[in-house]
């Protein structure tokens, strides 16, 4: 994890101001082109740079203790971590996915190395600490980067724990997910009214409905975007498979369907990474690609929509 | 988890069918050689309910009764309930069924088996054979091997499955019934989570369903 310690030292502080002025220098969502690595947006709330795509953890990483599959989703992990990726998404609702990240974290000694995104998941405000308390040492992390109110489950009594973590310096950021564009009216709501550091929702070149006001809304105010479901759990990569790639994909840098789709994703200016999950290295690296240069402009991102709705 | 309502069957699967497979590959490999032995005690269940006495059929229920709450404990809980967290739900009703037989079973004229050999002892008697001799080798024929076998008296489906046969042809009708609740909720539950990771699995436990309710309403009262 990207872990601040609570006492700065001058280099640190003068570093930090560095990073303020670099991000207050931006537009609040600009890609940053950094040779030979991918591309990164900072994080509205920090300036820091985050790693256009990153890496879900919903099904693919529940594999409970079988040792065969941990060391599947370790090697997942090491070809992330090598690719330049750092965000990893779970949730304590994801079985034994928080398990097994911290059991590659610990493998792969990469503490230092991820941007650590989780959520709290109770219905009972309560329980929240606790749940987040089991989460932090699943995951073998002195804390968080990132927690988020999992589908705004009590999400005024979670936010405000989260806040109060953030605050205590217990969490770097704050955030709250929903999915499968469920409640937008609710979190469009929650967008204009909390305090957030991030949104998470579902956003893919079919999924669009976020991009009349939640997208532009979660720019506005200075909110980091995180789309999940980017192939509707493979739905969509299934959809397309079979059916080609229109000549010019080749220009973007596209070779397929999944690049494609991740490209049009993080292409959108306010989103600041997407979190494909996967249980193959080769689709990692896949992915990792997507985030490269060069990117879709706003006319080339109508043409992709285009083509792929009338296929 | 808001709106569950609206969310498609497949969105609520949280495991993929190679991490359910191999869920029975590595029970199979921590219990061996317990899988002769399973097979031995179905293949004496079997005898029991073709040549059934009151002390026999007491065993039976006993026999069965540690088989719900091995396989509640040893499976549900130490490796089906970490990676599906409404698994931890579902233990006691599998208490709750081993609970039952022993009540049941355990006391005098609790069950009886009708003589003779009308339709639903037929059935009864199917399910049984079904569950010891042949469920386990539908991992064979779906391409799953030997290792990932699912046995009687180690893994749910094939116990929910003899459990049925049981019930559905003991007297009294209300002991049946009562016996055939929670083990045709399993299947059911069963049957829908494999029609979600491999289609053609789910067939076996709804089909055991649909037939032990059958013969248990063919059955004598």
């Amino acid at each position: 994890m990207a872990s601040e310690p609570h006492a700065l030292t001058r280099r640190q502080l003068l570093g930090g101001l560095l990073a303020l002025a670099a991000g207050a220098a931006l537009p609040p969502c600009s890609a940053v082109a950094e040779p030979g690595d991918i591309l990164t947006r900072r994080v509205p709330a920090t300036g820091e740079a985050l790693p256009l795509v990153g890496l879900g953890s919903w099904i693919t990483f529940n594999v409970g203790d079988d040792p065969l599959l941990l060391a599947s989703c370790t090697a997942v992990m090491a070809a992330f971590f090598a690719g330049g990726g750092r965000m990893i998404d779970s949730s304590p609702m994801y079985g034994s996915s928080q398990a097994t990240i911290g059991h590659g974290l610990a493998e792969l000694d990469a503490a230092e190395r991820v941007y650590a995104a989780d959520k709290v998941w109770t219905s009972r405000p309560a329980e929240g600490p606790a749940q987040i308390e089991a989460s932090r040492r699943d995951w073998g992390l002195p804390r968080f980067d990132l927690l988020q109110v999992h589908n705004l489950l009590a999400w005024e009594e979670n936010l405000a724990t989260l806040q109060a973590m953030r605050a205590a310096g217990e969490v770097r950021h704050v955030g709250i997910t929903t999915s499968h564009g469920r409640r937008h009216a609710a979190l469009e709501r929650i967008l204009r009214e909390a305090d957030l550091d991030f949104v998470q929702l579902t956003y893919n070149i079919v999924d669009r409905e976020a991009e009349r006001r939640l997208l532009p809304l979660a720019r506005e105010r200075g909110i980091g975007v995180i789309a999940n479901r980017p192939f509707q759990q493979k739905r969509l990569i299934r959809r397309l498979e079979g059916k080609p790639l229109p000549d010019w994909a080749a220009e973007l840098g596209a070779a397929t369907w999944a690049q494609f789709i991740l490209k049009f994703i993080v292409s959108h200016p306010a989103v600041s990474c997407a979190i494909p999950a996967t249980t193959r290295v080769d689709h990692v690296r896949e992915n990792l690609a997507a985030a490269r240069e060069p990117l879709p402009d706003a006319a080339l991102r109508r043409r992709m929509a285009d083509y792929v709705h009338r296929l | 988890m808001s709106a569950w309502w609206s969310y498609r069957p497949e969105d609520l699967l949280m495991f993929s069918s190679r991490v359910y497979e191999r869920l029975f590959v590595l029970h199979n490999q921590a219990l061996w050689p317990a899988q002769p032995l399973a097979l031995a005690l179905g293949a004496g269940l079997c005898l029991v309910l073709l040549r059934p006495t009151a002390g026999r059929l007491r065993l039976v229920a006993l026999l069965l009764a540690a088989a719900w709450g091995f396989v509640a404990w040893a499976f549900l809980w130490q490796r089906y309930a970490p990676i599906n967290w409404g698994i931890r739900y579902v233990v006691p009703l599998f208490a709750l069924q081993a609970g039952l037989l022993l009540v049941l079973g355990g006391r005098r004229g609790g069950l009886a088996l009708p003589s003779g050999s009308g339709a639903s002892r037929g059935l009864g008697l199917g399910l049984a054979g079904y569950a010891v001799f042949l469920h386990p080798l539908t991992a064979v024929a779906l391409g799953r091997g030997l290792a990932g076998a699912e046995v009687f008296a180690l893994a749910p489906d094939p116990l929910a499955i003899a459990t049925l046969g049981l019930a559905a042809m003991v007297r009294p009708a209300r002991h049946g019934w009562a016996l055939l609740v929670v083990p045709a909720l399993w299947c059911l539950f069963s049957a829908a989570t494999l029609s979600l990771l491999d289609g053609p699995a789910a067939w076996p436990p709804l089909l055991a369903v649909a037939i032990a309710v059958a013969a248990r309403l063919m059955a004598p009262g």
